[in-house]
C-alpha cells in the first residue's frame, strides 16, 4: 500500500504545526469560539453534545497495521478506550479534549494519518471497493485514482470553500461495494471497447432531506483525464451551486435543477476550456502510485485448503463465519475475512483499543499488514490464506470480534445519534442494539438472510437509511423520540430509495415491527429470493398490514 | 487612506491603497476607483479616457469573464467576500489569471479569514483588503505555511509530482 513520502509527511507537519498555534490562541482567549470554530472545523474537530469529537481520515479505508495501533493508542490515551468507525471509513473519538487535540495530531501524522478535510465545504475523505486489490472482478486497483485524487484534492486552493461538503466514493469491479450512486460524485472504473481504462462518471447522488440516486453525466471518460474533469465539475458547482439554502447547496441539487444534460454541458463546456495537461497527472507519477499498490508476496497456494475444510466440518461456528464473513480473493489459496464490529448488544462500528491491537497483530502476521473499513462499519483482513483462516478466527472470537454476521440482519449501520451528535433528533444506537439483540441467535439470522438495516438518527442520513433494505429515521414528535420506517432501499447495484412504511412508530415499537415484517417476509418468500427480492415483488402492501393491523 | 496587504516576492506588506471604492449611488471623485461591474459597462469608457486607474469590483454571482475584453485596460480586479465561506472568488480569481491572462491587482475585498491566505495566493490573489495592520507578520507566517503543494494552480508554484520527478530521493521511502 501507498506510504507517505517525505513530501506528504512535511503536509501533515505543516498542517499540525498551523493547528497547534491556533488551539494555543483559542485556549489563551486570544480566538472566540466562534472564529475558532471554522478553523477547529478545517481539522475534524467537532463540538458534540458532551465533548469534542475528533474526525480521523482512513483514505480509501485502508489502513496499515501501524496505523492501526496508533488509532489504538489515541482510543486509550485520549478517549475512553473506544473509537467509532463510520459509514465514510473514518474513525471518529468522541470524548476529546481541546487541549488534547494537537497532540492527537502530532501523533497520527507519525504515522501518515490525519484529520485534514473530515470536514467543512471541501472534497472529504475519499471511498474506495474494500475488496480492491483482493478482488477477481475489478479491472484496476481503485486506490491508486483515489490516492492520486486525495494529493489532488488535498488544500486544494479552488475547493476549500464550496457550496457545501463533496464525497466522492470509486470502485472498479463490477459489483459495487462502494455505494457511489449515493456520492456527489461516485465514480466506476471499467474499460471502454478499445480497452483503455474508463471511468462512468456519476454526479449528484445523496441522501439527507433530499435523496437522489447519483445519475451519469458521461459513461466513458479516459482514466488519465480524471483530475481534469473533476476540476471541471467542481467548477461548475463551486460557481453555481446554492449558498442561500444549506439545504438545498449540495451538488444534487444543481444536477436536478440544471437537469443532467444541461448539468453536463456545462461540465463538458468547462473541461474543453481546461488545460488539461496542467491538471492531470503525468503517467510517472500515476506509475509511482501504481507501484506502491502492486501486488506483493503471494505464495503459490493450491486454490483449496484442507485446513480451511477441516475446520468448517468440525466447528459449526467456523462454519457460520466461513459462510458468512469469508470472501473469495483473487489470488488461490487467499481470502478476504471480513470483522463484523456488529456484535449484538454493542455500537455498531465500535471498536476498542485492545480489538484494533488485536486486529493489526493479526494484520501483519496473517495480512501483509494491511487492515481495512467498510462503509458498513465494519473492518476487513484483506490478504488471508485459507490456511490461516481457522486461527484467525480463533483469534478474533477470543477478542469478541468473531460475529458471523455479515450482511445478515443484526449487521446494522448506525449513526452516533443523539447519544453523542448535536444534530441528532433521535437516538440510533438503542434501536440498533435493541434489534440486533431480537435476531442474536445465529441460526435464525441466518434463516433471514441477506437484510440490510440502516438507522439514521435525523434527515442528514449518515445512517444511510433511505438505502436500507429497511431503513430507520429518528423523528422528533413533541419532545419524543419517533422512528419512521422505509422499505426497500439499497445503496448498491441496482440502487434505490426506500418507500415509507407508514405513521412513525415509537422507540419501544421498532424492533416488533422488524419482528413482523421478517415473519411477512419469511411466509411470502419464494424460492432463494432475499427480502429486498420480495419486497420488490410484493410491493408495501403485506408489510404495512402486519406493522399497522392493529391500528386498523 | 485605507489600508491594504500586498503580497510582493512571498511577503506580505502594508500599504496605503490608492484606490476609492465607489458605491453605485456615489459620485465618482477624482483618482484612481473602483467601481462595480455594471457601472463600468456604463461609465467604463469615459473614465478610462480620463487617464486614471480604474478597477472593476466583482461580485460572487457576476462572471469575470464579462470583463475579458476590458482586463487590459484594468489595473484591479477586486473580487467580493460577502462571507469568507462564500468561496466562488476562489474560482473567479484563477479564471482571471489562467485563462484570461490577467496580470493587473486581483484583491480580495470583504470577510476574508487570515487562514484562506495560502488559498488566495494560490488561486492568484496579490491583495486583501484589511482593517488591521498589524496583522502584516501573520498574513507572511500563514502565506508560507504550506512548505509543499499538490496540484498546479495560478500561483506558478511546482506541484509535488514535479519535485518528486526532479529529487527522486524524495521518493525513497514509498514502500510497498
Amino acid at each position: 500500500m501507498y506510504r507517505y513520502d517525505p513530501i506528504d509527511q512535511a503536509m501533515l507537519a505543516d498542517r499540525a504545526a498551523e493547528f497547534r498555534e491556533q488551539c494555543a490562541r483559542r485556549l489563551a482567549g486570544d480566538l472566540t469560539e466562534d472564529q475558532f470554530k471554522p478553523l477547529r472545523l478545517m481539522n475534524g474537530l467537532y463540538l458534540q453534545l458532551h465533548a469534542y469529537m475528533l474526525r480521523v481520515a482512513i483514505p480509501y479505508g485502508t489502513l496499515d497495521s501501524d496505523q492501526l495501533r496508533a488509532l489504538a493508542r489515541v482510543a486509550r490515551t485520549y478517549d475512553r478506550g473506544y473509537g467509532h468507525f463510520t459509514t465514510r471509513t473514518n474513525i471518529q473519538f468522541h470524548w476529546i479534549k481541546l487541549r488534547d487535540a494537537p497532540d492527537i495530531l502530532d501523533d497520527l501524522a507519525k504515522v501518515g494519518l490525519h484529520a485534514i478535510q473530515t470536514s467543512g465545504n471541501c472534497i472529504r475523505n475519499i471511498t474506495a471497493d474494500p475488496h480492491a486489490g483482493a478482488t477477481a472482478d475489478e479491472v484496476d486497483d481503485p486506490r491508486i485514482w483515489v490516492e492520486a485524487m486525495r494529493q489532488w484534492s488535498t488544500f486544494h486552493p479552488e475547493f476549500a470553500f464550496l457550496p457545501r461538503k463533496f464525497k466522492i466514493a470509486v470502485t472498479a469491479a463490477a459489483k459495487d461495494r462502494a455505494a457511489i450512486k449515493i456520492y456527489d460524485v461516485g465514480l466506476r472504473l471499467h474499460r471502454d471497447d478499445a480497452g483503455e481504462l474508463s471511468f462512468e462518471v456519476h454526479v449528484g447522488g445523496g441522501l439527507g432531506r433530499t435523496p437522489y440516486i447519483g445519475p451519469v453525466i458521461r459513461e466513458r471518460l479516459p482514466a488519465r483525464h480524471l483530475l481534469s474533469y473533476l476540476q471541471a465539475i467542481l467548477r461548475v458547482f463551486n460557481r453555481h451551486g446554492r449558498r442561500d439554502n444549506i439545504f438545498k447547496a449540495r451538488i444534487k441539487i444543481l444536477v436536478a435543477a440544471l437537469g443532467v444534460e444541461e448539468f453536463s454541458r456545462q461540465v463538458e463546456e468547462e473541461w474543453a476550456k481546461t488545460d488539461k495537461a496542467q491538471v492531470d497527472l503525468p503517467d510517472v507519477e500515476l506509475a509511482r502510485i501504481r507501484a506502491a499498490f502492486a501486488p506483493n508476496g503471494f505464495e503459490t497456494l493450491p486454490p483449496v485448503s484442507k485446513a480451511f475444510a477441516a475446520a468448517r466440518l468440525s466447528d459449526p461456528a467456523f462454519a457460520r463465519f466461513a459462510r458468512h464473513n469469508v470472501m473469495a480473493h483473487k489470488v488461490p489459496g487467499y481470502a478476504l475475512v471480513n470483522i463484523a464490529l456488529k456484535t449484538p448488544g454493542e455500537t455498531p462500528g465500535d471498536a476498542s483499543a485492545e480489538q484494533m491491537e488485536v486486529v493489526a497483530d493479526l494484520a501483519d502476521r496473517y495480512s501483509f499488514g494491511e487492515a481495512r473499513v467498510t462503509y458498513e462499519q465494519n473492518l476487513l483482513l484483506p490478504h488471508v490464506k485459507l490456511d490461516d483462516v481457522p486461527a484467525v478466527h480463533a483469534e478474533l472470537a477470543a477478542a469478541g470480534l468473531a460475529s458471523a454476521n455479515i450482511g445478515l440482519i443484526s449487521d446494522i449501520i448506525a449513526c452516533p445519534g443523539l447519544d453523542y451528535c448535536a444534530l441528532a433528533n433521535a437516538r440510533a444506537i438503542p434501536i440498533a442494539q435493541d434489534i440486533a439483540r431480537k435476531f442474536a441467535d445465529p441460526e435464525v439470522a441466518e434463516k433471514v438472510g441477506e437484510l440490510k438495516i440502516k438507522i439514521s438518527g435525523c434527515i442528514n442520513a449518515c445512517g444511510h437509511h433511505h438505502v436500507g433494505h429497511i431503513g430507520i429515521l429518528g423523528v422528533d414528535k413533541k419532545g419524543e423520540e419517533f422512528y419512521q420506517l422505509t422499505l426497500g432501499g439499497s445503496g448498491e447495484d441496482n440502487a434505490s430509495l426506500g418507500q415509507i412504511l407508514g405513521p412513525a412508530l415509537p422507540a419501544d415499537g421498532v424492533t416488533r415491527a422488524i419482528d413482523q415484517m421478517v415473519e411477512v417476509y419469511l411466509k411470502e418468500r419464494t424460492g432463494e429470493e432475499r427480502f429486498l427480492d420480495t419486497f420488490r415483488r410484493t410491493g408495501l402492501t403485506p408489510f404495512k398490514e402486519a406493522v399497522y393491523a392493529e391500528a386498523h | 487612506m485605507p489600508k491594504l496587504i500586498k503580497w510582493r516576492a512571498g511577503a506580505a506588506a502594508i500599504v496605503e491603497d490608492p484606490f476609492t471604492s465607489v458605491a453605485d449611488d456615489q459620485e465618482i471623485p477624482p483618482g484612481d476607483v473602483i467601481i462595480s461591474l455594471r457601472r463600468f459597462h456604463d461609465e467604463g469608457a469615459r473614465l478610462l479616457g480620463g487617464g486614471r486607474a480604474v478597477g472593476v469590483r466583482i461580485e460572487p454571482n457576476e462572471a469575470v469573464e464579462d470583463l475579458a475584453y476590458d482586463l487590459p485596460m484594468l489595473a484591479v480586479v477586486a473580487l467580493a467576500f460577502p462571507k469568507f465561506r462564500d468561496g466562488r472568488a476562489f474560482s473567479a480569481a484563477r479564471v482571471l489569471r489562467e485563462r484570461l491572462g490577467f496580470t493587473g491587482e486581483v484583491r480580495a475585498v470583504g470577510d476574508v479569514l487570515l487562514e484562506q491566505a495560502p488559498y488566495l495566493i494560490r488561486c492568484g490573489f496579490d491583495a486583501v483588503e484589511t482593517e488591521d495592520p498589524s496583522t502584516v507578520a501573520r498574513w507572511t507566517a500563514a502565506a508560507r505555511r504550506y512548505r509543499h503543494v499538490y496540484q498546479r494552480a495560478a500561483d506558478g508554484r511546482e506541484p509535488a509530482f514535479v519535485e518528486r520527478q526532479r529529487e527522486p530521493a524524495l521518493v525513497e521511502r514509498v514502500g510497498i
